[in-house]
Parts: C-alpha cells; structure tokens; sequence
C-alpha cells in the first residue's frame, strides 16, 4: 500500500497476507498541522487499525510526534498551535471544536518520552485515574490497582510498597507505572511518544514486551527514533520526512522492501 | 604559553577570591553581631512572666503578653486575608494566563508592590481605612500586613508552579483531568513545599513590620483582642519602649526583640529544611 491508497483505505479493508479482518479505529483525513505559522504536517493521511501497533518513524523534526500529539489533542494545551482536516476516530472527528477534550483523553490514553508519575504514591497514581471516571468501593478499587499494575508488569515489583511514592521507583519502573495507570482509565487506543529513549536496554526490553502484549485489548500508535523497536513493537509503520508522510505500510514490507528511496535510505541509515 | 598572561589571570583569581570571602565575612559578623547583642540583653528578661503580663507602666513589672497577642492575631489575619488572594492570582499567572499579555501586565506591578516601602502602604491604608472609621484599630493593621503579603504569595507561588514541568501537566491531561483538579491535585502537589516556603517568608516579611502598624493599629497599652480597636503589637511596643527613657522599658524592647527574631530565625530554618527535602525527592 502507499500514501495514495491508504488516502482512500476504507473503514473495514481485509489485508492481503493478513487473514484477519482490519478495523479502522483511527482515520486521518489531509491533516495539516501549524505552530504559529510553520507548518508541520503537510497532508497527511493515514489509517490507524484497531489492535494492531502502528510506528511512525522519521528523522528528528520530520513530525512524527506531532502527528501523535493531535491524536489526543495534547497540542491544544498551547496557544497558537492549530490542526486542519480530519482525524475521524470511529467515524467522528476529534478535531471538531465543542469536543469533550477530557472526555477523548479518557479514550485515547498517551505514555510521555520522560516517565511522568504524579507526585504520590504508587496506589495513588493508579487509583486517582479510576477515580476520575467511577465511584467504586475500596476493595473494588483496590482490585482495579493491583490488575492495572499486573497489567503494567509492575504488580510483583511494587505490591508490598503501594504506598511508596511514585518518584521513589527506578526510570523504567516509573515508566511502567504511567502505562498501568494509563490503562487504568481503560482507554481504547493508547499513545506511546517515544517511550524507551530515557530508559536502558533492560527497561526498555520490558516495555517493548509489554507494548507487545497491550495489542491484544487496545490499538498502539508508537512514535520512535529506534529503527529496531519500530521493527520489534510494530505491525504497520508510517515512515515520515519533512511534514509529510513518505511511505505507510505493513512494517515487514517497509523495512525489507520500501517503495521510496528517502524510507530506503533512512531505514539503512544513510541519513537521519 | 603566555606565562605572563596566566600569572595575571591567577593574581586576579586570588583577589576575587579573596573579596568574596572577605565580604562574606563582614555579612556574617554583622548577623552574628546583631544576634549576640539581642542575647546579650534580651536573654535576661526571658521569663514566663513575659508571655503571661501585659506591658507595664513604667516602674512596674510585666510582660508583653498583649503584643505578642496583637501581633498573633494581625499576621494571622493578614496571611488569611492576604495568602488565597496571592496564591489564586500566582496560579492564574502560572497555569490559566502564563502567555497572556495580563500576566506580564501583573507581574510587572507586583514586583513593583514588593518592593514598595512599606510605609507607602501603611500610609495608603491610613487613608482608606483608618480615616473613614475614625480611629486606629486591629483590623486595618491586619488589612495593612495583609497587603504586604500578597505580593510576596503571587511571586513564589508563580515562580514554584512554573517549575512543575509541563510533561506534568500533559500526563493529567492526558489521562482527561480538567484543568482545575490538574491543578488542585497535581501541580499544587508538586509545588507545595515552595508554597509554604513563600508562606512563611511572607510571615517573617510581616512579623518585623512596625512603620505600616503605627498607621493603622497603633498600639494598645491593654490586653485587647477587640478588631475594632487600637491593638498591641511587638514591633510597636519595641519601637516605643526602646526609644522611652525608662530603663525597665528599654529592657523589654529588647526581650521583644530576642523574641521576634527567634520566632523569625525559627521560620527561615523550616523553610530552608523544607525546600531541602524537595530538592532530595
């Protein structure tokens, strides 16, 4: 598939060398993006697919994160930033003003480059997320905690220090804490902005295997400057440059046999 | 190698050096100065019968029960008046208008009322509040601290709310948190060491404040915890029994002073210790 087809990619599109029926969960529609008057996302259109984990790689600048951040309309959070076109998220546009921004991020769940845990404890962290959306009994909510940690491979490490701060763990335990509490709100779709690159190998490793293991329950969209981990994570990757989107499509193809010289070449890193 | 070039550099190095540490010196010597003499003749009248007596008239024994009353009453007055108007403007500045023109507008002028003499305000006060009422009284005392306390709130809860990072920020928002509880549970959180800090900076700023008091409170020879009446406070009392000719009131002024700094000193080293453990975490 190229940048044509993936224009017009239908809602429900069977994939050859599939065998599974692809759902889109995400459309984007020519989105153009500015920051004051540069602009930063040139036409970019794109299907993000329902349980599946989409990588968009590029060079540094290229806007890769900045596609991710309207996703769940972060931007929105400074003046002067602005999105033109569609981004249809089960038929309906996010980017329509009057939306329930807090209401989509409930939906739309998002993991930060720097590990980012609120300042109190590990129970806490968890629990104030659920607490935001449902009025659940303690013994309830203390369920909900202990499988959202499972769920973010931290339980066995954290389960006899719940009430530790949350900026007591390690880099990487940090990092796993913000996903479980990311899925703790039960989100549908969930962002990851280049979630390793403040972590060492050994973290990482854990995280990546964890993202694997997300895919199962919710749809991934990974933004990464590591060629290797959008290899590993990733079923479809959306190689960037410049604002545009170069080249979309299944991430075995795109790292074995990429239609575009400018995928080729940074793929084989002769720049970026 | 300009050797020349080095040694120059080295003997201006030296000199810098020893400047430092020479006007560190003399910082130091006049603290430790002040301090020795307030022990020196402060320490003598600290009894339990200055935290239990009123201030006596001259000749007779007493304490300085009712300032230390007058002055308990206005600072707390003042922070509670003065400290939720400083901090919801800070948070205004630092969260909701960090890049509007209302906020540089703001900040400009509260940097001006900072360091504005603070017998300007005590004047100002007089004027608004203390001449229409007809007479001194404890709560244009408490109203007069309470400005004084105000822009000391705004800049350090501003100041400590723009260093809770960002990233912060768009992780609630990330999980949908509004704003406002953002803000209530997670930056306040974050800053909350700061803020007290520029709590009890603003209490020590106000606790020495005697020109802006004599405007407005004036002072109260009883005991009197009547707002709507002149009322006694430490550093008035200091200031008029220190400059009387009587020796047993000189004594006092100097009790009282031993104390003000005490409790000041006391402020500061929790204030230190607290930015510390924020800086450890």
């Amino acid at each position: 598939m190229n940048v044509a087809t993936a224009k017009t990619a239908p809602v429900a599109a069977p994939h050859p060398g599939d065998g599974s029926v692809l759902k889109e969960k995400i459309a984007i529609r020519n989105l153009n993006f500015y920051y004051g008057e540069t602009k930063a996302l040139k036409g970019v259109s794109l299907p993000l697919y329902a349980n599946k984990a989409t990588a968009f790689i590029g060079p540094s600048g290229c806007g890769k994160s900045t596609l991710l951040r309207v996703l769940n309309r972060m931007y929105d959070l400074y003046p002067g930033q602005r999105a033109e076109g569609q981004v249809l998220f089960e038929g309906k546009d996010i980017l329509e003003p009057g939306l329930d921004l807090n209401l989509l991020r409930a939906r739309i769940g998002m993991v930060f480059q720097k590990p980012t845990p609120f300042p109190m404890s590990i129970y806490e962290n968890i629990a104030f997320g659920i607490r935001l959306y449902e009025k659940l009994p303690k013994s309830e909510l203390d369920g909900r905690v202990e499988q959202a940690l499972q769920r973010g491979a931290l339980w066995s490490e954290v389960k006899d220090k719940l009430s530790a701060n949350g900026l007591s763990l390690s880099g990487g335990q940090q990092q796993r804490l913000c996903i479980a509490r990311t899925v703790a709100v039960r989100p549908e779709v969930i962002l990851f902005d280049e979630p390793c690159s403040a972590l060492d190998p050994i973290s990482t490793a854990k995280i990546e295997e964890l993202i694997d293991e997300l895919k199962t329950d919710y749809t991934i969209v990974i933004v990464t400057h590591n060629m290797q981990q959008a290899a590993r994570v990733s079923d479809r990757t959306a190689f960037m440059y410049l604002g545009e989107l170069i080249e979309f499509d299944e991430t075995n193809k795109i790292f074995t046999s990429p239609n575009d010289r400018r995928t080729q070449d940074y793929i084989t890193g002769r720049f970026g | 190698m300009d050797a020349s070039l080095y040694a120059s550099r080295r003997r201006r190095n030296v000199l810098a050096a020893v400047a430092s540490y020479a006007a560190t010196f003399v910082g130091l010597t006049w603290l430790a100065l002040i301090l020795g003499v307030l022990f020196w003749h402060g320490f003598g009248g600290l009894s339990l019968r200055v935290f239990t007596e009123m201030t006596p008239p001259p000749g007779a024994v007493g304490g300085l029960l009712n300032a230390i009353v007058g002055s308990l009453i206005m600072t707390g007055l003042a922070l509670l008046i003065g400290a939720p108007i400083g901090i919801l403007a800070g948070t205004y500045m630092a969260e909701y208008g960090r890049h509007t023109y209302l906020t540089s507008l703001v900040r400009f002028i509260n940097d001006i009322l900072l360091s504005a003499p603070s017998i300007v305000v005590g004047l100002f006060i007089y004027y608004v509040m203390v001449r229409p009422m007809g007479h001194f009284s404890g709560i244009a005392g408490a109203v007069v601290l309470s400005v004084l306390v105000v822009p000391v709130m705004v800049r350090t809860t501003e100041d400590m709310l723009t260093l809770v990072p960002d990233t912060l920020r768009e992780a609630a928002a990330s999980i949908g948190l509004p704003r406002s509880l953002m803000i209530r549970q997670i930056a306040y959180r974050a800053a909350r060491s700061g803020i007290i800090t520029g709590l009890l900076l603003a209490i020590a700023r106000i606790s020495g404040e005697t020109a802006p008091l004599l405007f407005t409170a004036l002072n109260n020879q009883f005991y009197s915890t009547n707002l709507n009446a002149p009322m006694a406070s430490l550093p008035s009392v200091i200031f008029q029994f220190a400059l009387s000719p009587y020796k047993d009131w000189q004594d006092l002024a100097w009790t009282g002073a031993l104390i003000i700094t005490l409790a000041v000193l006391a402020m500061s080293i929790v204030a230190r210790s607290l930015t510390g453990t924020r800086k450890a975490s």
